[in-house]
């Protein structure tokens, strides 16, 4: 990692950017003690409101904050445009595919993507092989993380198209700074985010079953335990729909139906943020709880819809992302607008021979990981972690990718000692409904320990404010 | 709404609630406290506080030698035990987190701060604590219902919680007065009036102006007593209780809850219709004890029609 990190904010000359100047000029005008107690305010106003996420691995619903960030991550409008384009056309790509894998799979049959990285891989669901769903859209929410090199360019680093998190805080962030720094927003013309919820139910209702005109939409969760607990009742709140777990809803004559104080309700839409394997337990994982047990039934009859699609995992797997600027090739017939960081796949003899030569300055990956677990970065291990590495790697080459360290960009952030520089990423939430929309921006989580490349909350990550500055 | 979401909503309110008449018990043993009485008097009352709670037992258990410090301690301060002030706190706020996306944000803010704040509490039972203790349990508790009907929808939530809120407070109420009837006060040398600890009671509940108001006499136990189970207009009476309990029953009717509304209008109109001395007529805490059996039948009726446990699937 020689090469200098792009600043966000800051040219190489430590002069700020065009479309962050004015910015940059307020923050130095303010004073450090007004900041300080800024950062004061917004840390109580997040605990009392509960805007907390849970621990694993701590003590059963031990609750931490994410730490907030005042200072905003600006994007100027043309930049969010090329990004926009680029991220609309890659989950056109991705939904074309899944549509395809789960239908004739041409894709395979014209060999552009190997079909025993696919129909061997656990994330496939033979059970969703033949099903029609509504508008054939599987990926409803993706969060795509997007991060941008030392060259300046963006590339995509994951597409979640499962159950993707966080834009709780990108919504929460926003209200936070609004409230914290008013005289900002009537300055700037920063575009608003706070529509996203309605964008989402508006999606969610469109995808309904046929013969629902009314369609009741309701959001599903693991419970009040489960780390992303708050994110799930605000956005049930938001949308007004109810919250509900698995105990609340039932299967009758293939049919799905909630409790309620007047008895059965239909349910047509089900906004899920369980993952497949405990969505039920009669088709999946038959000791989970937090199921419907039938579900799958009912799915396959075509009376409920479920979002994201059973099965979205065969498209973000870390195995299949290589293939996904081909599958924006077959599909589209375009070449994609943005990239993705090259990619050894471990399980190719010619790419493990290379990786295993150059294990220290590669990120290496478990290609079923999540949550910034279960990788090495190798410029930031020990000598001892990458041979412990490679013991793992050469016994189940197949289970892992690998890609060069990027020095992802920086942002100006508040640490301890006064403004400095951390790496961060974006994930923007791309919807898709009759159509793809994207609010301007998405969440920025910045790795707050310098030096430090992983931004996961769980691992010590932070969140910013990302603004896309008007035109 | 969901089942789930009723209950939730139910408890929410009803441990608010509890919360609240605890700490006017309390309240009431704080004043009698500082009253001249006799030192036996002191544990008597504390005594009759906890049985008509229900947990002597299981205080005797956890504090064979136990005084009126270990009592406090229990019934305010005791997390391992789910009747204290503190663990109705928490559970309050528990319930509501469930439902945070039910409720307003600001009801939600509100019930997550008071337990917040809560954790600080606990570690001295000094007797100016307790005192600021009581207060702040009581102002927490005011402003919960504040933001309740000031924030939330008229909507089956709102009238889930608030049967919550009305049924407990009408089961308190009669605790209350269990505890005075039971507590033998003076008995023996008598250094303090009867009408004063009569007083003490009405005071806890807010109720010694309101009294004033109502009889414009000195304090008697029979008058406390009426004042307190039929007065149709002061808000802690069980009267008052269950006719604000019924009007919120109404509006939430299914197909299976008629019987449940009968059985909370026949209770209703015993407070409405019935005289002191004919539904006393075997002593005042054996009326009490019946009504609070009735009102357990009430919460079960309601669990069965509307909560968790009860309907479809």
């Amino acid at each position: 990692m020689s090469a200098k990190p792009y600043d966000e904010m800051l040219d190489a000359l430590g002069v700020p950017r065009p479309h962050c100047r004015r910015y940059m000029e307020w923050l130095h005008q303010q004073p450090a003690e007004l900041l300080a107690a800024k950062r004061a305010e917004a840390d109580a106003l997040f605990h009392r409101v509960g805007i907390t996420f849970a621990v694993y691995g701590e003590e059963a619903g031990t609750e931490r904050l994410i730490p907030f960030d005042i200072v905003p991550r600006v994007l100027p409008q043309d930049e969010w445009q090329k990004l926009e384009a680029g991220l609309k056309q890659r989950v056109r790509a991705l939904n074309a595919f899944l549509a395809d894998i789960y239908h004739e799979q041409d894709i395979l049959r014209a060999g552009r993507v190997p079909a025993e990285y696919l129909l061997c891989n656990t994330q496939y669901r033979p059970e969703m092989q033949g099903i029609d769903v509504p508008g054939g859209i599987y990926a409803h929410i993706a969060g795509i993380d997007v991060v941008r090199a030392d060259d300046g360019a963006f590339y995509v680093l994951e597409d979640n198209l499962r159950v993707p998190s966080g834009v709780s805080y990108m919504l929460e962030d926003r209200k936070m700074m609004m409230r914290l720094f008013p005289d900002l927003f009537a300055q700037n013309a920063i575009a608003s985010v706070e529509h996203y919820p309605d964008v989402l139910l508006e999606n969610l209702k469109s995808v309904a079953p046929q013969g629902a005109t009314d369609p009741k939409v309701m959001l599903l969760t693991p419970g009040a335990y489960n780390s992303a607990y708050f994110e799930h009742a605000f956005l049930a709140q938001q949308m007004g729909i109810e919250l509900v777990e698995g105990q609340d809803l039932f299967v009758r004559d293939d049919f799905l139906f909630a409790r309620t104080t007047r008895g059965p309700q239909r349910v047509d839409v089900i906004y899920r943020r369980i993952d497949d394997d405990f969505l039920d337990p009669l088709a999946f994982r038959s000791d989970s709880v937090l199921g419907v047990p039938g579900l799958l039934t009912v799915y396959r009859a075509g009376h409920v819809t479920i979002a994201n699609a059973i099965g979205t995992g065969i498209a973000d797997d870390k195995s299949v992302y290589p293939y996904v600027p081909e599958m924006i090739r077959f599909y589209l017939g375009e070449e994609p607008l943005i990239a993705n960081v090259p990619t050894w796949i471990l399980r190719r003899a010619e790419d493990l021979a290379h990786v295993l030569a150059h294990l220290p300055e590669l990120v290496v990956k478990e290609v079923h990981g999540a949550g910034g677990y279960g990788m090495l970065i190798g410029p930031a291990a020990t000598r001892a972690e990458i041979e412990d590495f490679r013991q793992k790697i050469v016994a189940h080459p197949e289970r892992y990718i690998a890609q060069p360290t990027l020095a992802l960009s920086t942002s100006p952030t508040f640490t301890e000692r006064g403004l400095a520089p951390r790496h961060i990423d974006l994930r923007p939430f791309v919807l898709s409904g009759r159509e793809i929309t994207i609010v301007p921006g998405g969440l920025t989580r910045v790795a707050l320990r310098e030096g430090s490349l992983v931004v996961n909350s769980s691992q010590g990550g932070g969140t910013k404010d990302t603004w896309v500055l008007g035109s | 709404m969901l089942s789930r979401t009723a209950d939730h909503l139910y408890w929410m309110s009803r441990y608010v609630e509890r919360a609240e008449n605890l700490a006017r018990m309390l309240d009431a043993h704080y004043r009698l406290s500082l009253l001249p009485r006799a030192p036996e008097a002191l544990m008597q009352g504390w005594h009759a506080t906890l049985t008509s709670l229900g947990v002597l037992d299981e205080f005797r258990a956890l504090h064979p030698d136990g005084g009126a410090h270990e009592a406090l301690h229990f019934l305010a301060f005791d997390r391992n035990h789910p009747g204290s002030i503190l663990s109705c706190l928490s559970a309050a706020r528990e319930n509501a987190r469930a439902v945070r996306g039910t409720i307003t944000s600001e009801l939600w803010e509100t019930l997550n701060a008071t337990y917040l704040d809560s954790r600080g509490f606990g570690g001295n039972t000094a007797y100016i604590d307790v005192a600021n203790f009581i207060e702040w349990v009581k102002y927490r508790s005011h402003l919960t219902r504040g933001v309740t009907v000031g924030t939330m929808l008229r909507d089956e939530a709102f009238h889930f919680a608030s049967i919550g809120t009305y049924l407990e407070r009408a089961d308190a109420t009669t605790r209350l007065l269990e505890a005075r009837w039971r507590d033998p006060g003076g008995a023996g040398e008598r250094l303090v009036s009867e009408a004063s600890e009569w007083a003490v009671l009405l005071r806890a509940l807010s109720a010694f102006e309101v009294y004033r108001k109502v009889y414009r006499e000195s304090v008697t136990p029979w008058r406390v007593t009426e004042l307190l189970l039929l007065n149709a207009d002061m808000p802690r009476s069980v009267h008052r209780s269950l006719f604000d309990l019924l009007r919120n029953l109404g509006p939430v009717h299914n197909s299976q809850s008629a019987e449940t509304e009968r059985y909370a209008g026949e209770l209703h109109a015993r407070f409405r219709y019935g005289r002191l001395e004919e539904l006393c007529a075997d002593g005042v805490p054996q009326f009490l004890d019946q009504v609070q059996e009735r009102l357990n039948g009430l919460a079960n009726r309601i669990g069965a029609d509307f909560l968790v446990s009860g309907y479809a699937g």
